[in-house]
């Protein structure tokens, strides 16, 4: 009798006691899935961090490593903590399983295990992760992996926090035009390849954009995770932009294909970053100077004729091998004093 | 009198397979002996712990077969163990009667 109502699913059953491996794993086998036993829990531990398991049984009461021990240590992992785990217990462990539930188990069975509850659990458990995963998925299309992993990790709100980031802005040169001298479709081609190039030299480097408005693009670097090297990050990106960029000329050049220039502006300092937007509708963005200016700058790359400009803040956290050119004091809308301009190339 | 609750002997039997009952049956009668033996062997280095742990699988195992008063009786052990208490007479005797008994009643379903 094969009844399952999920796909095929792999299963670890970790137990102690013989009876309660065949037990479960013949029952998990009959509902279709493929069921691997461990029966301790260091030999269940080291099972679950070398295989791939979309779910894992788990026995609270075991001599050495106990149940909980195990799942203890999954819930630590940053790999393993995806994995539900349902405990397996004897009825009158109901402390014990009140633990691991409150330290994060998926959920429960008793043992005995009745076969249409250990079906009904299974199921659920696994038709959750089936629904976290795809979740998952959605989100790193939608948004950046370290923006995915937080909001997984801590749950979406509304609501800022001050970081010390740096933003960058990047911008086609006459973008108008040439959407006017050629079909849509072609448009959209090309701005598909283009961003393509940007997007993996930013992500590259550690930086994540989180907004694409026509040709222009915003990206972060140092938020929404802080690190310390964000400027350094910030300009290798660009300047990693800027050689892709050229390559790609080349390849249109061959093709007798339109060629892209840009501006990209830098900026760094404390800002607001967080969710901006409704409940159903947002988007994680920085609010601040420092996002003003990088703006104001991206715009200036057309006044001093240099694709990769900076502002003094940015210079003096570059630990690489650059040349500077130090385009002095220039004033910005929306600046009551003037801001130190420098142009950046290898 | 059954010793045996064959409901949950059956439910058992169809959730794995009729085919594989009899494996299981003897996965159990091989292993309950070496419980029992464990269960006198703690309690003569009142190893309060391994007292507890064996009386722990031999009321899991029983239970999972539908032998309900082996299983309450390795469970009362187990409680005693729990509270430190290794005062418990006669009753791994009991349990090994009631265990006989089952076991014949097992060897005639599988």
């Amino acid at each position: 009798m094969v009844t399952s109502s999920t796909h095929p699913a792999r299963l670890l059953v970790i137990d102690d006691n013989k009876v309660n491996r065949m037990v479960l794993s013949r029952n998990l086998e009959q509902l279709g899935h493929t069921v691997e036993t461990a029966e301790d829990g260091d030999e269940g531990l080291e099972k679950i961090r070398t295989q791939s398991f979309d779910l894992v049984l788990l026995d609270i009461e075991m001599p050495r490593m106990s149940g909980y021990q195990v799942l203890e240590a999954c819930l630590n992992d940053v790999d393993l903590r995806q994995i539900p785990i349902i405990m397996t217990s004897a009825m009158e462990e109901i402390d014990a399983v009140v633990k691991c539930v409150e330290l994060g188990a998926e959920d429960y069975l008793n043992k005995p295990v009745n076969p249409v509850m250990l079906r009904a659990r299974v199921n659920a458990s696994l038709e959750k992760k089936r629904l976290r995963d795809e979740q998952r998925k959605l989100f790193r299309t939608f948004a950046t992996t370290e923006v995915a992993e937080e909001l997984l990790r801590t749950g979406f709100s509304l609501g800022g926090k001050h970081v010390t980031a740096s933003v960058m802005f990047a911008d086609i040169r006459s973008f108008t035009s040439i959407a006017e001298s050629q079909d849509p479709s072609d448009t959209i081609e090309l701005l598909n390849d283009y961003f393509g190039i940007m997007f993996d030299c930013i992500t590259e480097n550690k930086g994540s954009v989180n907004q694409m408005v026509g040709d222009g693009l915003m990206a972060l670097f140092g938020a929404p995770m802080y690190f310390e090297e964000h400027r350094e990050y910030a300009v290798r990106a660009g300047l990693q932009m800027l050689e892709q960029l050229k390559i790609f000329n080349i390849k249109q050049a061959a093709q007798n294909k339109t060629q892209i220039h840009i501006g990209i502006g830098i900026a760094s300092g404390e800002m607001i970053a967080g969710y901006t937007g409704t409940q159903t509708r947002a988007i994680y963005t920085c609010i601040g100077d420092a996002v003003n200016l990088a703006a104001r700058i991206e715009s200036h790359t057309k006044v001093v004729l240099r694709p990769l400009l900076i502002d003094n803040y940015t210079r003096t956290g570059l630990t690489g091998d650059y040349r500077l050119e130090d385009f002095g004091p220039a004033m910005f809308k929306g600046k009551q004093q003037a801001i130190n301009i420098f142009a950046v190339s290898r | 009198m059954s010793k045996i609750n064959l409901s949950t002997f059956n439910d058992l039997k169809e959730s794995t397979g009729a085919d594989f009952i009899g494996e299981l049956v003897d996965a159990f009668l091989d292993d309950a002996p070496t419980l029992i033996a464990q269960m006198r062997s703690a309690l003569a280095k009142k190893d309060v712990e391994g007292f507890r742990r064996a009386a722990h699988s031999m009321k899991s195992n029983a239970a999972t077969f539908g032998a309900m008063e082996l299983s309450a009786l390795a469970k009362e052990l187990e409680t005693l163990a729990r509270e430190n208490n290794l005062e418990v007479g006669n009753r791994v005797d009991i349990i090994e009667a009631e265990f006989q008994t089952v076991k014949q009643e097992l060897e005639g379903l599988k």
